[in-house]
Order: C-alpha cells, then sequence, then structure tokens
C-alpha cells in the first residue's frame, strides 16, 4: 500500500512488500503448523529419513491411526 | 556484543548441535531493558500508588508486559543458570523416542502454539473476575508477582524433570521420586482433583447458559458443527484442518448470530429457554457421550475449533483493550477485602484472594499437560524455558486482561452479576435495593438500570449471573463494542464471549472425562481379577469407567446447580483449593528432586513458592473445615441447618424448603468432607517428601530417576528468535543438507 507524503524508491517498496509477504507467510506456516495441517507431510518426511523403504500410509489412513492413537491415550487440556 | 560462544558437537562430522553461550548484554539491550523497566516500575506507580479515582486500563497492560519482559529475561535465566542447566547436545526424548507422532522434535515457536492452547482455557478468565470483588489492586498483584516467582518457576521445573524423564507423567514421577506411599497419595489427590475441577467448570457454563435461550441454542450448534467438521475430515478431506476449522468458526459465527434470531421467536423461547437443572443434566449426558465416542468425530474437532477460537479472542480483546483504553470503576481494595463478607465468594483476602485467582498466577493442572504431551515434543533442554515458563507468562496476560474485563464494568452492575439469587433477590427491583445498600463508591442505581442493561446485551436478565463468565462477556461487549460496531453489536459481542468460554470449558469437560476414566481403568485394572480393565479396547470396561467418571463430577454440578446458598459461592473456592493443592504437589515433587540433585543453594527457588502455596492452601482449607462463620465454614452451615431442621424451621436462611434445608445438609458434608480428603493426601505427599529430603541431606545426595544422556544429532534454536550464533549454526546445517530449524515443515 502507497504510503501518502512518504517519498520512497521502488526498490524501498519491493523490500517492504517482500518483508510483508514473509511475515504473512511466517504467520500462516506458524498458524497451519499449530492446527497440524502439515503433519502428515511431517510423517513422511520421518518415514523416509528414519525408516527407508518401510510401507508410508496414505493420508487418510495416517489420520485414522492418528486418531485411534488419541483414542487410546488421551491428552489433558487445562482449565 | 560481548559473547563467550561455545559450539559443541557428538560428531566431528556433523556441524555443532549446540550452542553455549553465555552473554552479556550490550549497551544498547542494557538501555532498552532499562527503558523497559522504566516504564513498567511507572506503570506500576499509576496503579498502586497514583490511583486517583481515573485509573486506565492501559496502565495494567503496561505493568504486566514489561514485568513479564523483565522476569523472562533476568529471573527465568536465573534458575536456567543455576537449577536447569540445559544442555543441548543431551538427545532430548523427541530425538531419541522419535515415531513421527507423540514422540516429535516440533518447531519451538509452533509447540509454544500446542503447549499454550493446552494450559489455557476458561479457568484465566473466570477466576480474575470473581476476584475484583475485593478490588482491582489485589488480584493484579497477585497475578503478575504470583506467575513470576510460582506458576511461571512451577511450569519451567515439572517440564523439565519431565523431559529428563522420558515425557513421564506427574503421579508416575511422584511415585518415583517420593516412593510409593507418596506416589499412591499423590495419583489420589490428581484424580479426585481433576473430579472436582470438571464439576465446578461445569457449574460455570451451567449459570452462563440458564434462562438464556440464545446462549443455549448457540452452544447446542456447537455439536453439530464440531459432527460436520469430523466426518469432512475423516472422509472428504483429511488433513485439512485449519480449512476446516475455518469454515467452522464461520458456521460458529453463524449460529451466535441465529442465536439472536432464534430467540426472538416463541417457538425458540419456548425450546431453549432451559432451567439449571435441565442444563446440567445435559452436560452430564453430553460428557458421557464425548468420552465414549470415537475422538474423531467429536472430540477432536471441537478441540480444533477451541484452538482457533483461544489464540483468536485473546488477540482480538488485547486490541480491543489497547484502542478502548477503558477507565476502571472498581476501587483499588473494597471493604470485601477485609471484611470477608464479599457476595461472589466468602472469606477474606488472605487467604481467599489466592485460591480464587488460581490459573494465571499458579496452576496445579498445568503440571499435567508438561508432564504429558509438551516434553515429548520439545527438541532442544534449552528451549523448555520459553515453552514452560513463557508459555505460563502468556496465561497471565490473559488473567490480567479478564481482570481488567471486569473491573471496567460500573460496580452496582458487577455485584448484582455476580451476588448469589439468594442476595438480589432475583428482581431488577430488589437488585437495584441489594446493590445500593453496598455503599458502594459510584453512584446509586435504578431498577430501570438493569433492565436497559439486559436488553443491551439481548438477555431477559442479568441479575446473578454468577460464575464469572457472564461478567466476562458483559465486559467483553462494553470493550469491543467500543471498538468494533457501536451499541448495535453489543448483544452479539456478549454471546460471542459466552459461546467461546463454553466452547473451552465443554473441551476441558470432555478431554478430562477421557483423562480421568483412564486413570481410573488402570487403578481398577490393578487390582487382582480386574485387568482386562487396562485394555483400553474393551468397551464395555470403557463405558463403566466413563459412567463412574460422569457421575462422579456430574454428582458435584447437580450439588452445586441446586444450592440454596449458591454454587459458585460454596464450590468456587474448593475449586482453587483442588488446583492450588495440586500445584503444591507438583512443587514438592521439583523440590524433592533439587534436594536428591543437592542443589540446596537454589532450591529455594521451588521452596518458596510451595511454602506460600502450602500455607495459602492449607490456611483455606483450615477455615473451610473449621470457621465459626457460617459463610466460610462448611461444618458451621452443616450444624446450624441441622440445628433448623431439628427444630422443625419450614425455612432457614437462603433455603426456603424444607428440602433446601435438606439440601444444604447433604451438600456441606460433602464438601467438607472433601475439603479434608484434598487437605489429607497432600500433607501425606509432603511428608513423604521430607522424609525422602531427610534421608537425602543424611546421605548426602540420592540418585534420581533421570534417563541417561543420549548424544544428540540435531540442532535447534533456544528462544523465540535466533542469535547471530544460532543463525550461523543453523546456515552451516542447511549447507551441510540437512534442515534443523524447520525440520519436517511441510509448508514452509
Amino acid at each position: 500500500m502507497p504510503v501518502m507524503g512518504e517519498p520512497s524508491g521502488s526498490g524501498d517498496r519491493t523490500a517492504r512488500v517482500g518483508a510483508l509477504r514473509a511475515a504473512t507467510d511466517g504467520v500462516r506456516w506458524w498458524f497451519s503448523s499449530v492446527m497440524g495441517d502439515n503433519a502428515y507431510a511431517r510423517y513422511v518426511d520421518h518415514l523416509a529419513r528414519h525408516h527407508p523403504g518401510e510401507p508410508v500410509p496414505t493420508e487418510k489412513q495416517y489420520w485414522r491411526d492418528r486418531y485411534a492413537a488419541m483414542d487410546a491415550n488421551p491428552g489433558a487440556r487445562c482449565c | 556484543m560481548t559473547t563467550d560462544t561455545d559450539l559443541i558437537r557428538t560428531d566431528p562430522d556433523e556441524p555443532p548441535v549446540a550452542v553455549r553461550q553465555r552473554v552479556s548484554l550490550t549497551p544498547t539491550a542494557r538501555v532498552t531493558y532499562l527503558v523497559i523497566a522504566l516504564l513498567g516500575g511507572f506503570a506500576w506507580v499509576m496503579i498502586a500508588i497514583v490511583r486517583g479515582e481515573q485509573v486506565n486500563s492501559v496502565w495494567f497492560v503496561f505493568a504486566a508486559v514489561c514485568t513479564y519482559i523483565i522476569a523472562f529475561r533476568f529471573y527465568s535465566r536465573l534458575i536456567e543458570y543455576k537449577v536447569v542447566k540445559p544442555r543441548d547436545e543431551r538427545a532430548t526424548p523427541a530425538e531419541t523416542y522419535s515415531n513421527g507422532k507423540d514422540f516429535d522434535p516440533t518447531d519451538r515457536r509452533v509447540l509454544f502454539g500446542h503447549h499454550f492452547a493446552a494450559i489455557a482455557g476458561a479457568g484465566p478468565l473466570v477466576g480474575p473476575v470473581l476476584a475484583a470483588q475485593m478490588g482491582y489492586l489485589p488480584g493484579t498483584l497477585w497475578i503478575i508477582i504470583g506467575v513470576v516467582l510460582a506458576g511461571g518457576v512451577q511450569d519451567y521445573l515439572v517440564l523439565w524433570l519431565s523431559t529428563r524423564r522420558r515425557g513421564r507423567s506427574l503421579g508416575q514421577m511422584a511415585r518415583d521420586e517420593l516412593g510409593r506411599v507418596g506416589g499412591i497419595a499423590a495419583l489420589i489427590g490428581v484424580f479426585v482433583i481433576m473430579i472436582i475441577l470438571i464439576a465446578v467448570l461445569a457449574l460455570v457454563v451451567v449459570n452462563a447458559l440458564a434462562e438464556s435461550p440464545w446462549a443455549v441454542f448457540s452452544l447446542l450448534m456447537t455439536v453439530p458443527i464440531a459432527l460436520f467438521m469430523g466426518v469432512y475430515l475423516r472422509y472428504l478431506r483429511p488433513g485439512r484442518v485449519s480449512e476446516v476449522s475455518l469454515i467452522g468458526v464461520a458456521l460458529l459465527l453463524l449460529a451466535i448470530i441465529s442465536g439472536g434470531w432464534v430467540a426472538e421467536t416463541d417457538w425458540g423461547q419456548s425450546w431453549f429457554t432451559l432451567g439449571k437443572i435441565t442444563i446440567a443434566w445435559g452436560i452430564v449426558v453430553y460428557g458421557f457421550a464425548a468420552s465414549v465416542l470415537p475422538v474423531w468425530l467429536l472430540l477432536a474437532p471441537r478441540d480444533y475449533l477451541s484452538t482457533f477460537m483461544k489464540v483468536g479472542t485473546i488477540v482480538l480483546l488485547a486490541v480491543g483493550i489497547l484502542i478502548a483504553r477503558p477507565t476502571v470503576q472498581m476501587p483499588a481494595v473494597t471493604s470485601f477485602a477485609s471484611e470477608g463478607n464479599g457476595p461472589a465468594f466468602a472469606g477474606t483476602l488472605f487467604p481467599f484472594l489466592f485460591i480464587t485467582i488460581a490459573c494465571g498466577a499458579l496452576s496445579g493442572f498445568h503440571a499435567l499437560i508438561c508432564s504429558g504431551t509438551t516434553p515429548k515434543m520439545i527438541q532442544k533442554e534449552s528451549q523448555i524455558r520459553m515453552i514452560g515458563y513463557g508459555g505460563m507468562l502468556t496465561e497471565s496476560f490473559v488473567a490480567i486482561m479478564a481482570l481488567v474485563t471486569a473491573v471496567v464494568l460500573d460496580q452496582h452492575l458487577y455485584f448484582a452479576l455476580n451476588a448469589p439469587v439468594g442476595l438480589t433477590g432475583g428482581t431488577p427491583e430488589t437488585a437495584a435495593a441489594y446493590v445500593n445498600g453496598l455503599g458502594l463508591s459510584s453512584p446509586a442505581v435504578t431498577p430501570e438500570y438493569f433492565t436497559q442493561a439486559a436488553s443491551d446485551v439481548g438477555e431477559a436478565s442479568i441479575i446473578s449471573r454468577t460464575g464469572g463468565a457472564p461478567t466476562l462477556a458483559f465486559g467483553m461487549s462494553e470493550v469491543l463494542s467500543g471498538v468494533f460496531g457501536g451499541v448495535g453489536l453489543k448483544a452479539f459481542w456478549y454471546h460471542f464471549a459466552i459461546m467461546f468460554e463454553a466452547l473451552f470449558i465443554l473441551t476441558t469437560v470432555d478431554a478430562g472425562t477421557r483423562v480421568a476414566r483412564f486413570m481410573l481403568s488402570d487403578s481398577i485394572g490393578n487390582i487382582p481379577g480386574a485387568r482386562k480393565f487396562r485394555d483400553p479396547s474393551w468397551r464395555v470396561g470403557a463405558w463403566v469407567c466413563s459412567l463412574l467418571v460422569v457421575l462422579s463430577w456430574g454428582a458435584i454440578l447437580l450439588m452445586g446447580v441446586t444450592d440454596p446458598l449458591g454454587g459458585i459461592n460454596t464450590l468456587f473456592p474448593l475449586f482453587g483449593i483442588a488446583n492450588q493443592l495440586l500445584a503444591a504437589i507438583a512443587l514438592t515433587v521439583v523440590f524433592t528432586v533439587l534436594i536428591k540433585k543437592r542443589v540446596y543453594k537454589w532450591a529455594w527457588m521451588p521452596g518458596v513458592p510451595l511454602v506460600w502455596d502450602l500455607v495459602v492452601t492449607l490456611t483455606a482449607s483450615y477455615q473451610k473445615i473449621f470457621s465459626s462463620v457460617p459463610a466460610i465454614g462448611y461444618f458451621t452451615q452443616h450444624n446450624n441447618f441441622v440445628a433448623a431442621k431439628e427444630s422443625g424451621a419450614q425455612s432457614f436462611g437462603t433455603a426456603t424448603s424444607p428440602a433446601a434445608i435438606d439440601a444444604v445438609i447433604r451438600n456441606t458434608l460433602i464438601q467438607g468432607t472433601l475439603s479434608i480428603v484434598f487437605a489429607v493426601l497432600v500433607i501425606i505427599v509432603v511428608l513423604a517428601a521430607i522424609v525422602v529430603c531427610i534421608k537425602s541431606v543424611r546421605a548426602g545426595g540420592l540418585p534420581t530417576t533421570e534417563e541417561p544422556d543420549e548424544p544428540s544429532h540435531l540442532f535447534a534454536p533456544s528462544s523465540f528468535l535466533m542469535t547471530p550464533a544460532e543463525k550461523q549454526v543453523a546456515g552451516e546445517w542447511a549447507s551441510a543438507g540437512r534442515t534443523p530449524v524447520r525440520s519436517h515443515a511441510g509448508h514452509g
């Protein structure tokens, strides 16, 4: 967004837009990580690193297993 | 910067896994911290000394944030240097047992979010609101000093203990470190305390929903919304959690808005205007269903909604306070603080203020989270400080904001909302007469004032809406409607606040019921002949244990709902005592470990909050058991009502029928007995710890159950921002083709 009355070169503006984009990307990455959007990708990565050659479950199966594990081992939520 | 940096490697072919540095502050940093300290000090002067008629709420935010920054930088660092002594070359359980599921090294900033969502709920929103009856100053002081010296320390050190013990639970650690007797007492204590916590939180929801068709409708709608989200994630688009949560929140907002329409209709009023007893049974049935239904269907989606709302509304409230900058209406200290006759809860400032505000200052329940999921996800020991101590500071900030929203309300309104119906009489006329007779410092009000206030937020009445949630919702609607939307949106913001508080609480209720169910089935499974209970896939066992747990807290809930004395008034102290006694158990375990490790010189760090907490909780328990003031002592109240019954009285005090007299007799007996049980369990734990400590000192230290060292093979920065040395090491890992910082990050 151009700022009125503030002389700024176009290079400056590009830098500012870049910084803004980095910030929104950062917030989006943080939020989706907290919610767990990339949990499956992380798990696939984990398998590739530590258990190469083991069969990789589909995303659907991964979430089924994950919820089954939560069923068997609940975590507390505080007041 | 004068820095003393050591780079530590566990493998000569790998980049360093740890950066150890002792930083002495640069001149710029010194000046910055000095300015923060001065600003914080000035804010404290404005709140505590200058006072006057017009204290602006912004000073509370400044005093809190500046104190947190100084405490985080200096006090938590001192604890780190002297007690925790993190060694990042040592692998954490997340790294050692990494399975991509529960043990999973997680980016520190993401884990901070997870941890905060797990520790913060309705507790820090409710306690400070009730404590506001004693004025704004005592609560503010306790929330901020408490978190710095007690709450933050407990969370930090329990997380540290558990991380060094493969993420073991508090109960297991108590057994390992204190021996069999102390361990069993701690285990029973945790279970009983959990039951009372769930019951009182559920009572807060009941009070917020009773006789309010709007609130009941919008909360009921969360169930189909959660079911929809569960099915969406299971069958339509697995793994799209943010996406479905956004849809869920949009539906939630629609449910709040449509609640207003429904409450206007005749059928809406007749279907959704429910009494307290009906709602209480509804929550009991819901709790049972949520604990036996599969997680993916109800519990997990609700949890997503709850996390989303938690982060969102807290940011919203902070922005609202900073923009609206409302003026504080409550005096610094009210007469209820010294006389102990406050309507929201009985008892004098010491000890009852310190148990009414538990969450936000010192919350024992956190010890269960800090020894549960979080320690299994930490990448580096040096991150425990920002997660444990930093997370608790953030919760404390939530508590300060809740206090602000309560103290900016008109005093008459505050007391009309929070006094039980036995005092206000329940109508605008009687309530106005009651609050005008309290001798408050603001001008007297008319009955129309309360009728208008109720209709502004779309409710039939706001008299005696105890429990804290409606007060907070009212305060939030004043603050937020001043910033977004004006008076027209007041009713929306009120129900928005009621909705998210109810959502947080129900998340705690269903998760807590599940955890308690597993604790129960594990314990029953230890009895010979009942081993089958330990098998979590045995449905009958799961149903039986769930039913037992739900009935336990359900009975206490119904007791509170039907109590002629006003449930919150009698039960909230029990909630606070229970939570703080859990903190005593946690701090006792930490203290004992320090003694065993011979850290005598710094054992006061958990020792001082432990002694303070024991003095507060045991004094409160003593008064609740032995006080001769009926409003405080359960047994005095009990005996008075027994005497009244024997004399054949048809009504006594606020009990208007023989059945109500019987209810008080029964309730006070149960509450008094619970107080005794809690106190005795904690005394057993403390005595067991004293024995162990004496043994240890005589033997010159004892072994603890810390896991042996395992070399680490990953690198991660310690705090929110990377230091230059950490940036350099992270760069080395990146150019070696291994991305340690945002390792595994799919999207980023």
